[in-house]
């Protein structure tokens, strides 16, 4: 079964479908005792990082994801939840992360030209990094996904399994050992993304 | 790089889909889920669903689809059509609704548009503007293109994105349904200044209306349209295919 971790931020209707979709049944959940007892766990999220932050360690979950993710149980974070996998988030102050991916929470305005519209929304081809990640498994270099954020992921090179250009080349996905990230949307990008779920559903944790 | 995005657009009454689309081996060709498959497989990159319905009894027909589309079919969604208040937002997100598009609503209480962007995000609430020109100048018309409030479009295009809006819906009254081209010169004052996405709307009527489009106005994001999709004159697939070969960037 599949945890999908209910903190209180954004509707987690579609990412349930999604999962539904590809034959595997997850349950949206806020019950610590449902989450340890889940072979695998997605961390969702919309919305502004310290709110999200601050509801993911006042429930006492994030703790608790941090606590499984060390056992070696698969750990996939969304969107917002990719960032929350980070140490630290600069998105309007600073604010500490689950720290289980090196590196930092920054806006994408740093690096990208002034005259491209922010957010990044949209669809956008990856680039998928060598090794390839076993949640690329079914995908091809330069598929589609969808997009919506401002802010990325940077500092964060060894863990990176996926980029996508957007007048520079953004974090789109990262992975270390059992706990992957991505920063796209996987459950509003079609087929590709039913992929992704899919092939994070069939991976190992680490034993 | 990012893609152009090709958008149909669903008018709904009583959650059944109006006007009816004519497609070869589609059983039910009223069905929103059904027709909503079919887009998704043929390579659409966004749906939006407007609710014609007027009454409670069809809203709520509208919500119970929209839940079984948004639990089918894995691409954006936009919902418009009867938003009024930030309650109308959180019913039809909580039903899977990636994106609410506001227009008479936020004409009504130009507010809408910023709570709900403080509530839900920036990139949730969608301005759709309906537009004509009187007198040389833009004006924005509500209640469906009937009634002109004499508000200058473009000032309200800028107010909307101040408030807070992610996106914005331009639909030239002047050229939809004539199927002569989008209003390029009516894209081209909004996307001069927009500092968020711009869906241009309204008469497109051929492939060439959508390679036009991009070639001349690269700031607009993404084309939308209704008829022309539904009655099969232009096939997504073959749409995209065209653009690419014209090296306009596409999600094939």
């Amino acid at each position: 079964m599949i945890a999908i971790v209910d903190y209180g931020v954004g509707n987690l209707f579609s990412l349930r479908c999604s999962f539904r979709a590809i034959g595997y049944e997850a349950t949206v959940t806020s019950d610590p005792a449902v989450i340890a007892a889940a072979d695998k766990i997605i961390l969702p999220g919309v919305g502004a990082f310290e709110d999200a932050a601050r509801k993911l360690f006042a429930s006492g979950l994030g703790d608790l994801v941090i606590e499984e993710a060390k056992k070696g149980k698969p750990i996939l974070g969304i969107c917002l939840g990719m960032q929350l996998l980070f140490e630290r988030s600069f998105e309007y102050g600073e604010h500490k992360g689950l720290g289980l991916i090196e590196g930092d929470i920054r806006p994408i305005s740093d690096v990208i030209p002034s005259d491209l519209k922010i957010p990044h929304i949209g669809w956008n081809a990856l680039h998928l990094c060598e090794p390839r990640s076993p949640i690329f498994k079914y995908l091809k270099e330069g598929d589609h996904v969808y997009f919506v954020h401002s802010f990325y992921g940077a500092n964060c090179e060894d863990s990176v399994i996926a980029t996508s250009e957007y007048g520079a080349p953004l974090t789109a996905a990262v992975a270390k050992g059992n706990v992957y990230g991505c920063q796209f949307h996987p459950e509003k990008s079609g087929a590709v993304g039913l992929s992704i779920l899919r092939a994070f559903c069939e991976s190992e944790g680490v034993k | 790089m990012i893609t152009k995005r090709i958008i149909p657009c669903l008018d709904v009454k009583n959650g059944r889909v109006v006007k009816g689309v004519n497609f070869e081996g589609l059983a039910d060709v009223n069905s929103p889920v059904a027709l909503g498959q079919y887009y998704s497989d043929s390579g659409a990159d966004e749906l939006v669903f407007y609710d014609i319905t007027a009454s409670a009894e069809g809203r709520a027909l509208f919500t119970d689809i929209l839940r079984e589309v948004a639990s089918t079919i894995f691409i954006p969604l936009t919902v418009g059509g009867g938003i009024n208040t930030v309650a109308d937002f959180d019913r039809v997100l909580k039903c899977g609704a990636d994106k609410v598009s506001v227009n008479s609503g936020a004409i009504r209480d130009p507010n809408l548009i910023y709570e709900a962007a403080k509530l839900y995000g920036d990139q949730c609430v969608v301005l759709s503007v309906d537009a004509k020109r009187v007198d040389g100048v833009y004006r924005v018309f509500a209640k469906g293109g009937r009634e002109n409030t004499g508000m200058d479009a473009l000032e309200w295009i800028h107010r909307g994105i101040d408030l807070g809006a992610g996106e914005i819906v331009l639909n030239s009254i002047d050229t939809d349904g004539v199927k002569r081209g989008f209003d390029l010169e009516m894209l081209a004052a909004v996307s001069e200044f927009a500092t968020v996405p711009v869906i241009a709307s309204g008469g497109a009527g051929c492939v060439e209306d959508f390679i036009t489009l991009f070639k001349t106005l690269p700031n607009v994001d993404a084309g939308l349209a209704a008829s022309i999709f539904h009655f099969g004159e232009v096939r997504i697939p073959d749409l995209k295919a065209r653009l690419q070969a014209e090296g306009i960037s596409v999600r094939l």
